[in-house]
């Protein structure tokens, strides 16, 4: 939509491309990324009964600022027997991976980078560069306990994404659609339309599917925590265990884009547990736009709701964050193949019987 | 089977105590306090930084030979015996001349062992607690109050005492 | 073609994250599985015995604070009864049930610090921060009392160097109010968290034999079943007195003598330092603290060994004085020193990433390691 909104005013495809690349990044990710540090950092410390950054800004708000200033003066440590290409390609692989998700997921009705058909396809196939982002990271540090650290962290990720396809599956199964328009559209009006409460249909199909779907949501909020690499799942990043992480050799600016990378990542499956189950951009109870009969405030507060159900879900995250221990490498891959993949499997099955009647 | 249900159960359930718990801790206020904008006041007793008052001081030794880190240094001249060196507050007379008393705080454990056997109580610990120096020897503190000549002098005239002591006696004999 | 594996040592350095210290353990592993651990100490050695041998008897106590500095009320109580014995003078009640109150306050404090730090290298970051906060109410009980919250010069031979201030009383009680739901909430939390119990269950169980075998004293012992406990066992100063359990390990979550055990007899054992504090502050005489401190200290000639209950375990000091101002040799059993050689065993077939977990639960403090 904005491909052609653009297209319409420059005549040009290329720089309609450019922009349509671009802008999200922008006008969101970038000050998303600044404003979730802060907010983890804050979170972070009314959790614990302590009030976080204070010094620099009102109550801390230029903290980002000030980090992002530290790091890119930083020097740029590469050791000599590191395999240059790879070492400089890792984190802008990583990043693109993640950033790659943000094209297809709508944003509000006219927000969309591009209204694709196959769009969760898509999604599932462009975050696997992660893995291969993360692998080179962890082989070109020349490091033996990089090296082990990127390998778990890839196993991770991948056996993760398993019962995440799953959950997908069964929603794609009730809609009917791969796109995330589609997805986004039918959960129109009010809250109880949305998939979480069993669609937008009144009939004994909503019904049934209602604990499913809740089993559903708790399984893929759990296995793309661990897509993300977040506690409890976050054994590629600790500090406090014996083997260093993927991104211990680097420094300076390539360490910020690694961190930007998780920080994008964790909206990116925030918006999309939003898009799926909990309605995408629409609000729950109409628009003010359609009581006050102003048509073009519509998408305005579209853009908000989305926004905002984006942000609680990241809060979410990082409140689950401070509140849980670490769970072990042989621990993690018990959670996920012995009881993640056998529940969604059932699940699906269930499912799919369910929306047959 | 049913292990396997009670796992779940029973991880679902704590993790959700769990969460409850640090939800309801976000809304209480915080108990820190920004330090150098706001400082607490300490209790009285508290142990600080050391200060000798050298009007009290008799010179008797006592503060750093309870010292267990031996960070006191005193040395004292005796007085002629026509010099007068004025009381303590306390009443005492005093009779030596304190030509050193330094204390290291670098060394210093702050355990106050020296305040107690204090006679005229004029070694005590004061509410100073930032007093840090980026050169290591600013930390010797020297609160002898006699200047450099005065304690050359007191020592030349003990000295020239204990002679003419010496040459007396042997002029006796 | 059979794959050749050969035997790697790791290198867990004097400097890692997961605090207690500066202590460095050699770990020779086989894939993931560890076969040995040779733990090197020494980092911290101050020369604390040479330097009683100079020192009178009212300077070595700054330097018993040193030894173990998170629980050194109990050092100091361990010596000052030892030369008390020599001296053979008794002390006012007044005085013995501060020094109670004193050293089951300290109790807390330290068990605070080690389940915090336990929780933190596991990695739930939060009850670290919730159990310093209350420990900081105890620290400034301490330093209104004495003056310092850490290394307090409190305990003196004879009596004490100063009276209880006169708001102790009622803070502490205020202290035990705010602190018994704290510690439900600390439960909920962590304790009965199943992420914390997957990771601690069944990780470095120590048999009772071999425990008794080492000499391992303290939580680590109750945790593997035995009751005991010197302050029931050899009773000191005035314990016999107050009306307390001993907490032992029972296997609630997995085997009998577990990690988790051990973290459980610590968080029981500060209840029941609770109750005694409760009933001390009811039974507390008037008098006065320092009109028992001997002008001047020179014990007769012999040699004696005086224990305590550390938080730790038995600290024991064998004193042995020849009649002059200066011992002439103070020797010390600390109990962080003895049960760090568990550590081989507790650890064998275990992963890499258990060694974190099992040295949280034993719970040394580099200060008594070393000396």
């Amino acid at each position: 939509m904005i491909y052609d909104f653009f297209y319409n005013l420059t005549g040009s495809a290329l720089f309609s491309g450019l922009f349509v690349a671009i802008m999200p990044l922008l006008t969101f990710i970038l000050p998303f990324a600044l404003f979730a540090v802060l907010l983890e950092r804050k979170v972070a410390g009314h959790i614990q009964d302590r009030l976080g950054p204070m010094r620099v800004g009102y109550h801390g708000l230029l903290q980002t600022v000030a980090d992002i200033i530290k790091l890119i003066q930083k020097e740029d440590i590469i050791a000599r027997e590191n395999d240059k290409l790879l070492f400089n390609i890792a984190p802008v692989l990583t990043f693109v991976g993640s950033y790659a998700a943000f094209a297809v997921i709508p944003f509000s009705s006219i927000f969309l980078g591009a209204n694709l058909d196959l769009a969760i396809f898509y999604i599932i196939a462009v975050t696997g560069l992660v893995v291969v982002g993360i692998l080179m990271a962890g082989w070109a540090s020349n490091n033996k306990y990089s090296l082990l650290g990127a390998m778990r962290s890839a196993a991770q990720i991948v056996s993760y994404e398993i019962p995440t396809i799953i959950v997908i599956l069964s929603i794609v199964m009730i809609t009917g659609s791969m796109s995330l328009m589609t997805f986004s559209e039918n959960q129109t009006q009010y809250f109880w339309n949305w998939y979480i409460f069993g669609g937008p249909e009144f009939n004994l199909k909503k019904f049934l599917l209602i604990p499913f779907m809740f089993v559903g949501l708790i399984v893929i909020y759990i296995s793309t925590l661990a897509e993300v690499n977040r506690t409890p799942f976050d054994i590629p990043e600790a500090e406090s265990e014996l083997v260093s992480g993927y991104h211990t050799e680097y420094s300076g600016m390539k360490f910020a884009i690694f961190f930007l990378a998780e920080y994008a990542n964790m909206f990116a499956v925030s918006a999309l547990i939003a898009t799926m189950f909990f309605g995408g951009y629409h609000s729950p109870f109409g628009y003010l736009g359609n009581l006050l009969n102003i048509p073009w405030m519509i998408p305005v507060e579209q853009f908000f709701w989305f926004i905002s159900k984006g942000i609680f879900f990241v809060f979410v995250q990082m409140w689950l964050r401070w509140t849980l221990p670490r769970l072990r490498v042989d621990q993690l891959m018990t959670v996920s193949w012995k009881y993640l993949i056998p529940i969604s499997f059932v699940n699906l099955l269930i499912v799919g019987i369910i929306s047959l009647i | 089977m049913a292990e396997y249900i009670k796992n779940i159960y029973s991880a679902l359930i704590t993790i959700l105590v769990g969460m409850k718990v640090t939800l309801r801790h976000l809304f209480i206020p915080s108990v820190t306090i920004q330090y150098p904008d706001v400082k607490i006041p300490l209790p009285e007793r508290e142990r600080n930084r050391l200060y000798v008052n050298m009007d009290d001081c008799i010179g008797c030794d006592q503060c750093a030979r309870a010292c267990p880190v031996n960070c006191i240094e005193i040395e004292t001249v005796k007085a002629l015996p026509g010099e007068d060196l004025g009381k303590t507050s306390n009443g005492k007379k005093k009779a030596l001349w304190v030509t050193k008393f330094t204390i290291d705080f670098a060394k210093c454990c702050y355990c106050q062992l020296c305040v107690f056997p204090c006679p005229t109580d004029c070694i005590y610990m004061t509410y100073v607690y930032e007093f840090s120096e980026y050169d290591r020897n600013n930390l010797i503190y020297d609160f002898a109050t006699l200047t450099k000549e005065e304690r050359e002098e007191k020592k030349e005239n003990y000295r020239r005492f204990i002679e003419q002591k010496e040459k007396s006696k042997s002029e006796k004999e | 073609m059979s794959v050749r594996t050969e035997e790697m040592v790791l290198n867990m350095g004097p400097q890692h994250p997961s605090t207690h210290g500066v202590l460095r353990l050699e770990l020779t592993l086989e894939g993931e599985i560890i076969t040995k651990v040779v733990p090197h100490i020494g980092y911290l050695h101050r020369c604390f015995e040479k330097h009683c041998e100079v020192m009178t008897y009212p300077q070595i106590i700054p330097y018993t604070d040193r030894m173990d500095y998170l629980a050194a009320m109990c050092n100091e109580l361990g010596f000052v009864i030892g030369v008390e014995k020599l001296l053979a003078i008794q002390v006012p009640e007044r005085v013995e049930y501060i020094r109670v109150i004193m050293a089951e306050l300290q109790r807390i404090a330290s068990h605070l610090v080690a389940i915090g730090t336990y929780g933190a290298d596991i990695g739930a970051f939060t009850p670290f921060l919730y159990c310093f906060r209350d420990r900081e109410k105890i620290l400034n009980l301490f330093e209104i009392t004495c003056g310092a919250r850490l290394l307090y010069n409190y305990i003196w031979i004879g009596g004490l160097s100063h009276d209880l201030h006169p708001d102790f009383i009622r803070l502490t009680k205020e202290f035990i109010r705010e602190f018994k739901p704290n510690l439900r909430e600390l439960n909920n939390l962590l304790t009965y968290n199943k992420i914390f119990i997957d990771r601690t269950a069944n990780i470095g169980i120590l048999p009772l034999e071999t425990a008794i075998n080492y000499g391992v004293t303290g939580p680590m012992l109750r945790a593997s079943g035995l009751r005991w406990d010197l302050r029931k066992d050899d009773s000191y100063s005035i314990y016999n007195k107050f009306d307390f359990e001993i907490p032992i390990g029972e296997g609630k979550m997995g085997t009998i003598g577990d990690s988790w055990d051990r973290y459980f007899v610590r968080v029981r054992e500060m209840e029941e330092s609770i109750k005694i504090i409760e009933q001390a502050i009811e039974q507390i005489p008037d008098g006065d603290v320092t009109a028992g401190i001997p002008k001047r200290i020179k014990p007769v000639v012999g040699h004696i060994y005086s224990r305590v209950e550390n938080p730790r375990g038995e600290l024991g000091y064998f004193i042995i004085s020849d009649g002059s101002a200066t011992p002439f040799r103070v020797k010390v059993r600390a109990p962080s020193f003895v049960n760090l050689q568990v550590l081989d065993v507790l650890c064998r077939g275990h992963m890499v990433a258990d060694v974190i977990a099992i040295l949280g639960s034993v719970d040394i403090v580099l200060g008594e390691v070393d000396r």
